[in-house]
């Protein structure tokens, strides 16, 4: 008897039952919408025109592509997000999604979406969603999210690939300033994780997820942040001086690496207690500038490229 | 008189949502298509003969 059999025999609607909203929230929206913002960026500054259908289309394939390896990653964490409070109401843990249905859902959209983004651009740009797709669902998800307190680094690459994804589907190639894109959110990402993690108490331990702020304790973890944001300053600093940037993209990069640095100077420079009696505010001033670095970097790009005078 | 099963009635939305996405689906493949054949992605149809675009040197013979 299935389920579908045993609704229509009692008559009663299931009160969990997956609608769309359910398969939408598989696909990790918020996960979706950085990758389309970091694609397009790509897909923008990238030199040469793309035909604008074709390009949003591609966006959309992207889109596609890391929604996919959302519904196989939520298909594999189903025991993990059962335990921590954050995500037990995720639709497979709350039942109303069967895990199979996830996994299919993922493989059939990681099978569209690349050979779509082959098909709309080209198939450089298709091979490395596919990659991206593998390298999120298979290593970092399947592999080393449970064996390395490293794996906010590992997982971080995967996030990083969209910007190069986008740039090849206007190009067909991956040159330098592509993977400098890829470089700038895979330096970006662990500060602007760890400093999240030193304000927000996550239970991974209770998942048994190793997190560098428990694996290597908190003190680490925010020297560790402050390496990783000198190493995003020099990414950041050397982009500025290829073609992708320009006396603009320069200025800008100045500005926002300083507040960076000295907001994970800072955080160093802190104990807990400290961080304690203010409630965590230089964890969350951190927190709150690395989201707009992000945005305001990738878009200063788009900008240099766009006005006449812009580039070196 | 016809009437629809308790599961139709209660999947409606769910149906018409998808019905919604395969529609999205065939309104961006055709798009993409009427797309390439304008930048001419697709448009070198030269059956049972070698694509001029891949054989080295060819490209000026036939835009002589």
């Amino acid at each position: 008897m299935t389920d579908v059999s045993l609704n229509i025999a009692t008559g009663t609607a299931p009160a969990d039952e997956a609608g769309l909203r359910d398969y939408w929230q598989l696909l990790k929206p918020r996960l979706m919408s950085l990758s389309v913002f970091t694609a397009l960026v790509g897909l923008l500054v990238a030199p040469g025109g793309v035909h604008p259908f074709l390009g949003a289309t591609s966006i959309l394939w992207i889109a596609l592509g890391a929604g996919a390896s959302g519904a196989l990653n939520m298909w594999f964490d189903a025991d993990i997000d059962r335990v921590m409070k954050r995500t037990r109401k995720r639709p497979i843990p709350s039942g109303r999604v069967a895990p199979g249905d996830a996994l299919a859902l993922g493989l059939f959209l990681s099978v569209l979406s690349v050979t779509m983004l082959g098909l709309t651009a080209n198939w450089v740009a298709a091979f490395w969603l596919g990659f991206t797709i593998f390298f999120y669902a298979v290593i970092y998800s399947m592999w080393l999210k449970r064996t390395t307190s490293w794996n906010t680094v590992i997982g971080g690459l995967a996030g990083a690939f969209p910007p190069m994804i986008g740039w090849a589907a206007a190009t067909g190639g991956t040159p330098l300033e592509a993977w400098l894109l890829v470089g700038l959110i895979f330096m970006w990402t662990p500060p602007h994780f760890w400093a999240l993690a030193l304000f927000v108490k996550l239970d991974y331990h209770e998942a048994r997820i190793p997190m560098l702020t428990v694996t290597h304790g908190r003190d680490e973890t925010r020297r560790q942040a402050l390496i990783w944001s000198l190493g995003l300053a020099i990414v950041s600093i050397l982009a500025a001086f290829t073609s992708l940037g320009g006396p603009l993209t320069l200025a800008v990069a100045l500005v926002l690496n300083g507040v960076f640095l000295k907001g994970a100077w800072d955080m160093w420079r802190r104990t807990d207690a400290d961080s304690e009696a203010d409630n965590h505010a230089v964890e969350k001033g951190l927190f709150k500038w690395s989201l707009l670095y992000l945005f305001a970097h990738f878009s200063v790009f788009v900008v240099e490229a766009a006005i006449p005078f812009g580039g070196w | 008189m016809h009437r629809d099963s308790e599961v139709h009635i209660r999947r409606r939305g769910r149906n018409f949502g998808v019905l919604g996405v395969l529609l999205a689906f065939i309104v961006i493949v055709f798009g993409v298509t009427l797309a390439k054949i304008q930048t001419g992605g697709f448009s070198e149809g030269f059956d049972h003969v070698a694509r001029p675009g891949l054989v080295p040197g060819q490209t000026e013979e036939v835009a002589e």
